[in-house]
Parts: structure tokens; C-alpha cells; sequence
């Protein structure tokens, strides 16, 4: 297949392995931050591949992850009601709330729908003008531009019964929380490619001057991925901080400047909590003041529900990567796929995930 | 299947049931009266003719010379009803010829037991009951008995039908899950997930545009042939539908207690199912397959069997993916396109569209 079978051959990864080993001298930790590369990287077994002197962590980049469980239960409230249509991407369907998931609240007799676009969720609404149609608006800066689209279009179609339930993460601010927390360890950064296709890497020249840190833009496959550990190791050997893109089929500088545009005229900056994380300053997109009328929070009066984490959970750590979900003592014991104490354990592109699935314990 | 090769569902017959008058089902159809009798007579009874359920017992009477028989049922919940490649009515053939054939048996007869939801249009009943007729004759195995309830509107989602097959094992042939043993070679009869995506593309929520349509098929004919040539030396059959080829292999494994290591560069698979599969994210190891055949084998025998299943238009495609390994017994491993090694797990639940 086009565009895929280029970057998953096994003479080419051998190539660029055996450069990884030609330049390297001494022990680095790099963290990939997009959940789809973490899964990738198990899952093609590089992480076993690359020579021992180099530690990869996983970062923050799932945007199931870091959804706070209060914002789980608030969806989880409003798709119990009998007058809503509850729409979501697949993903976060078996998300633990506080005491239930989305898929319980279906079994019950919630109207909960998977649908793959925002798009879809307001054509629902217009199809069914007697329910109040709300969807999850979940994601990074990859998915805001859509669910942008879909307040924009509700709001220019004046479809009143749509609404959004927004917890929109941006991924700069993450990567500054991660290099200002103490105990951190990260020296390299592997950039989310798909983030990247949107924003372009220019917000990152900043943060990469400033901690002297190298940054490469890196695509999802596995050539994607070892190449891009290549350049992050070749430059940390060779002293050089500073933003390089591998993932230049996809990203410029600049990104996708119509995305930016449309997402900059349908949310604002905001304070957002991270799951296991804790508030990171102007790190979420909400509703502007234009568009508040499809704020679910505001229309279901759900605002004043709050919820506290497992205490055992260390998936906060393990995003930040202080600690490795292999490294969790209740990885795969009391924390498994069918009772996660974390949303890692269930998302499809959460660390503690890949490694259950693909037997990294 | 091209569209001049599929076979003509009209051919010959009309709805027997006067639509005008029933245009859908009634809760009268499922209730022993009259309604109910015409339902049986001039429907299920007329399209799947045969002598031995023209004797309207309260069950079927065979007469089988046999030492060993396959017994086996499955529920069909398909939705959507009809799908590009096939419906509910010749998935509920094809899926229990296969559980028959999987038995290393040849399939004599089957069972069909119809829920249906009061308010169904009476055509869609019409059009899933020749399906199975169809689907039935091509593989030349009988329908000899069935039952029809009518359920409240609400109460079902459409139709639901339960078939059960019966066949008969011959001589020589010994096929379960524990006689997968090291050594012995791993064949796949074709293409995988192509079920899966297919229906998977026409559900509410994620349609896609595509060519696709399902395998779904009777594989008996194609398990004979293994046999046939390949005897004792055939360890194990299984078709592996919901779960995929993954889980498929992880209870073969966990019930042989050996390991089982594939590639995943031989594994068949098609560039649009492959496509959809990664926008999805999902794994197609994981996905649904109706037609298709997974063969554990004597390692001697293996190029001959892999002939074999080529040599028959359900296994055109047919490839060796893997061997049985004596190490990490009941776990399933790959080797992926780079090199490296992966476990294959069991899911523990479906498979959900990712976000991004």
C-alpha cells in the first residue's frame, strides 16, 4: 500500500538501526509524545530493537488519557439522560469514570453512538430535531480543527439542538510542564507528527532554545520512528539543540494555516486539567463566547460534578515519563484491560495499553 | 463476486405472501394459528423444499451411517440485515456449514430457527429466506427443519436466526485444537478482515466508500479437499470469524498448550481493507473473516496442502503465516515487517475507531 509499505520495511529499518548504533556513545532518554507512536513502537518491537543505551518514555499525547475523570463523568451524566443522543469517538467509550463508563451507560439504555466524525454528530442532530444531540470533543490540537468545523457549521446551519462537550489539550504547554517538573528526565523529544501537520513546529524553536533540548517532528510509522530516533540521538551526541522535522512528507514550519484559522475563531486558550497530570496553565482550547450557546457543560448544568482519581493509578508519572507502566505495581494485576484503574490501560493509545497487548510486562 | 455471477435471488419465485395484505410481519405469524401456517407453508417450507422437511414433523428424521458426527450451532445478530457480499440468511448458512467443516466433517444438514421482530417488511423476510435458499443449495446442504417466533416490536432488532448443522467425520480424520504440535505449519486460506471492514463500512457513524464486499462463504468444499489429500497429517481446522485470526489462534494455542509464531508479511490481506484498517486503527489480525480457513499441518505435508487450497477458488490466495513452536506455550507471537517480535494477545473486548 502507497504511503505505508515505504515506511514499514524491515532492509531500510536495519540501515537506520545500524546508524543508531553507529552514533551512539552513551545512555539518553527520549520521550515520543503521541500515544500512536508509543503504540507503533511496541507494537513493530523497536523498543527492543534500538540499542540499551537508549530509554524511550512515553508521553502525554493520548487524548483519552489525559481526559480528567470529571469531564468522563460529566459525559457520563449527560448520555444517561432520556432526551440525549451521546456521541463519541470509539475511544473513550470504555474510559473509567467513577463508577461507570460510557459502554455501561449504553447497556443501560443510554443512546450512546460511536461516530468516526464531529460531522457526523451534527448530521444526527438535524436528523433527529426531537433529541438533543451532544458530541465529545475530545483530542489535541489533530482533532480540534474538526470539531471546530462542527460547532462552526452547527452554528451557521442553526442546528440548536447540537452541543459539545469540550476538552480540547494542546501539546506545547504539556512539553513545558514536563521539562519544568524536577525529577524529570527527558532530554529529547520525539514531536507528534499529526499535532505538527496542524501547528507546524514554529511554537516549538521556543521551548527547544530555551531548554536545549532537541525536538524532531516524527511521523507514526516505523521508519517514522526510527529515523526520527536516529536524528534526536545524532544530535544529542553531537551537543546541537533545536527543532528538525523527519516528518516533512506531512509538516512545514507553518502548518495548516485554514485549520488555525477556523480553530482560532471557534475556541480560545484556556487552564485545562490533565488526568493524572494536575492544571497546566493555557494548555486547552474552550468555546468562544460566540459559540457558547453549544456548550454542553453550560446547557446540562453538569459543571458542579467532580470526581477523584484511584490513588493507585500512576499514569500522571508514566505520561510524564518518570515511571514506565511496566514499572506500575499494579500493571496487570490490579489493573488490567477489563478493570483499568486508568484510561492508559484502556485507550488504544495508551502506553500501559500497548503493553499488556503486545506483552511488555 | 462479479454481479453476473451472483446468483439470481428472483429466479423463479415471488413472495408467496400476499404483501398487499401483510406487508410486514405480524405478532399473528409467530403465534400457531393460521397467520403462522401460511408463514411456514408458503414461505420457509416452499423455498427450501426438500423431502425431508416436507414431512412437517415436529422434528427432522435422517437416516446417517456415520461412527463420529459434528454437531454444531450458531446465532446470527448481523446488522446490518444485508450487507455488500451477503445477509444474514446466507451468513447463517455459510457460518454454520463452516463450524461443521471446521469439525473436519462433511455437512448433511442444518437447522434454521427464525426470531423475528413484529413490523419486519415482509420482503426483507422474502429476501433473507432466499438468500438462505440459495446459500443452502449452492453448498448442497438441506435445511430440514426450523421454527419461527414473532417477537413485540422493540424486542429484536429485525431478525435473528439460529442454524445448526449436523455432518459426518470420516475415517481417519481427526482434527481438534490439541493436535496442533511443534513443528506443524500454520496455513491461512486467503484474504483477512474482509468481513469485518465491510460491515464495519456500512454501519451508522463510520461509512465509508468502498468495493468491498464480504467473504462470506460455504468452506466445506475447500476443508474436504485438505482432507482429502492431506488425511491425518490435517491437525486442526478453524474459521476464524468475531476476533479475527488472532484469537483464532490464541485458543488454538491455549488449548494445545504449545506457542504459536506467525509472520506478518505472508499474511494475505487487501490494499482497501488494509487502508480502511489503518484509518479505523484497528488491528486486522483482530477483524472478522466468513470465508476464510485457518490449517495447522504435518510441516511434510505443508507445500502439498498449500497446493491444494490454492487449487480451489476459496483459497486462491491461501499462503503458510506461521509454524507451532514448543516455547511460551498458549501465547501467540509475530514477527512484523521490520523484525520485531510482538505478542499477539487476546482482545478483551471489541475493537474501538481510535481518535486520531
Amino acid at each position: 500500500m502507497r504511503f505505508v509499505d515505504e515506511y514499514r520495511g524491515g532492509e531500510d529499518a536495519g540501515r537506520l538501526l545500524n546508524a543508531i548504533r553507529g552514533v551512539v556513545t552513551r545512555p539518553w532518554v527520549i520521550m515520543e509524545i503521541c500515544g500512536g507512536q508509543t503504540h507503533t513502537l511496541i507494537k513493530a518491537g523497536i523498543d527492543r530493537m534500538l540499542p540499551e543505551e537508549i530509554t524511550l518514555v512515553h508521553g502525554p499525547g493520548c487524548p483519552v488519557c489525559v481526559t480528567p475523570m470529571r469531564l468522563i463523568d460529566q459525559a457520563i451524566a449527560i448520555a444517561r439522560r432520556p432526551d440525549v443522543i451521546f456521541t463519541s469517538f470509539g475511544d473513550m467509550l470504555r474510559v473509567p469514570g467513577s463508577s461507570a463508563d460510557l459502554l455501561k451507560v449504553k447497556s443501560e439504555g443510554g443512546d450512546v453512538r460511536i461516530v468516526y466524525s464531529p460531522l457526523d454528530a451534527v448530521k444526527i442532530a438535524e436528523a433527529n430535531p426531537g433529541k438533543q444531540v451532544v458530541f465529545f470533543a475530545v483530542g489535541f490540537e489533530t482533532t480540534a480543527p474538526a470539531n471546530a468545523m462542527a460547532v462552526w457549521r452547527a452554528e451557521r446551519a442553526g442546528v440548536e439542538n447540537f452541543s459539545v462537550l469540550c476538552s480540547h489539550v494542546l501539546v506545547p504547554p504539556a512539553m513545558e510542564a514536563i521539562l519544568g517538573a524536577p525529577d524529570h528526565r527527558v532530554q529529547g523529544f520525539l514531536a507528534a507528527g499529526h499535532v505538527c501537520t496542524v501547528m507546524g513546529y514554529w511554537e516549538y524553536e521556543p521551548l527547544a532554545e530555551r531548554h536545549r533540548i532537541p525536538v524532531i517532528v516524527t511521523g507514526f510509522e516505523p521508519l517514522d520512528l526510527i529515523q526520527g530516533t536516529y536524528m534526536a540521538v545524532a544530535a544529542l551526541e553531537e551537543g546541537r539543540h533545536g527543532v528538525e522535522n523527519q516528518y516533512s512528507r506531512s509538516v512545514t514550519r507553518d502548518g495548516n494555516t485554514a485549520a488555525q484559522q477556523l480553530m482560532a475563531e471557534v475556541f480560545e486558550v484556556t487552564d485545562r486539567e490533565w488526568r493524572g497530570i494536575g492544571i497546566i496553565p493555557d494548555s486547552g482550547y474552550v468555546l468562544r463566547e460566540k459559540f457558547v450557546a453549544f456548550d454542553a457543560s453550560q446547557r446540562f448544568d453538569v459543571a458542579d460534578i467532580e470526581a477523584s482519581e484511584s490513588e493507585e493509578c500512576i499514569a500522571g508519572l508514566i505520561m510524564q515519563g518518570i515511571e514506565k507502566p511496566s514499572s506500575c505495581p499494579a500493571f496487570g494485576t490490579r489493573c488490567t484491560p477489563e478493570k483499568p484503574l486508568g484510561a492508559p490501560m484502556v485507550s488504544t493509545e495508551g502506553a500501559c495499553a500497548a503493553y499488556y497487548q503486545y506483552g511488555r510486562n | 463476486m462479479a454481479d453476473d455471477e451472483r446468483p439470481d435471488l428472483d429466479a423463479g419465485m415471488v413472495c408467496p405472501i400476499p404483501i398487499s395484505d401483510y406487508p410486514t410481519v405480524q405478532l399473528a405469524h409467530g403465534g400457531g394459528g393460521r397467520l403462522s401456517q401460511m408463514l411456514i407453508d408458503d414461505m420457509f417450507v416452499a423455498a427450501f423444499d426438500n423431502p425431508t422437511l416436507a414431512q412437517l414433523h415436529d422434528g427432522a428424521i435422517l437416516g446417517i451411517k456415520a461412527d463420529r458426527l459434528a454437531f454444531s450451532t450458531d446465532s446470527y445478530v448481523v446488522h446490518p440485515l444485508f450487507f455488500p457480499g451477503g445477509d444474514i440468511g446466507s451468513l447463517a448458512i455459510h457460518g454454520t456449514v463452516n463450524d461443521v467443516a471446521m469439525c473436519g466433517a462433511r455437512p448433511i444438514a442444518i437447522s434454521a430457527g427464525f426470531i423475528i421482530e413484529e413490523g419486519l417488511p415482509m420482503a426483507d423476510l422474502w429476501r433473507i429466506v432466499q438468500s438462505m435458499r440459495n446459500a443452502a443449495n449452492q453448498a448442497g446442504v438441506p435445511v430440514v427443519t426450523g421454527d419461527t417466533k414473532v417477537v413485540d416490536r422493540g424486542k429484536g432488532d429485525g431478525i435473528y436466526i439460529n442454524t445448526t448443522g449436523i455432518g459426518v467425520i470420516d475415517r481417519g480424520i481427526e482434527i481438534s485444537p490439541q493436535r496442533a504440535r511443534p513443528g506443524d505449519l500454520v496455513l491461512l486460506s486467503g484474504a483477512i478482515a474482509v468481513h469485518g471492514i465491510t460491515i464495519m463500512s456500512v454501519r451508522e457513524g463510520l461509512e465509508f466508500e468502498t468495493r468491498l464486499e464480504s467473504d462470506s462463504a460455504a468452506l466445506h468444499t475447500l476443508t474436504a479437499a485438505v482432507l482429502e489429500r492431506g488425511g491425518h497429517d490435517v491437525h486442526v481446522l478453524r474459521d476464524p470469524t468475531r476476533g479475527g485470526v488472532a484469537s483464532a489462534l490464541n485458543e488454538i494455542a491455549g488449548q494445545a498448550g504449545v506457542g504459536i509464531k506467525i509472520d506478518e508479511e505472508p499474511i494475505p490481506i487487501d490494499e482497501e481493507v488494509r487502508g480502511a484498517c489503518e484509518i479505523l486503527g484497528f488491528d486486522p489480525l483482530y477483524v472478522a473473516n466468513e470465508g476464510k480457513c485457518i490449517a495447522i499441518v504435518a510441516r511434510e505435508s505443508a507445500d502439498e496442502l498449500l497446493q491444494t487450497m490454492r487449487g480451489h477458488p476459496l483459497g486462491a490466495r491461501a499462503a503458510i503465516v506461521g509454524e507451532v513452536v514448543e516455547e511460551h506455550p498458549g501465547k501467540v507471537f509475530l514477527r512484523s515487517r521490520i523484525g520485531g517480535l510482538r505478542v499477539v494477545d487476546m482482545l478483551s473486548g471489541e475493537q474501538l475507531p481510535r481518535i486520531c
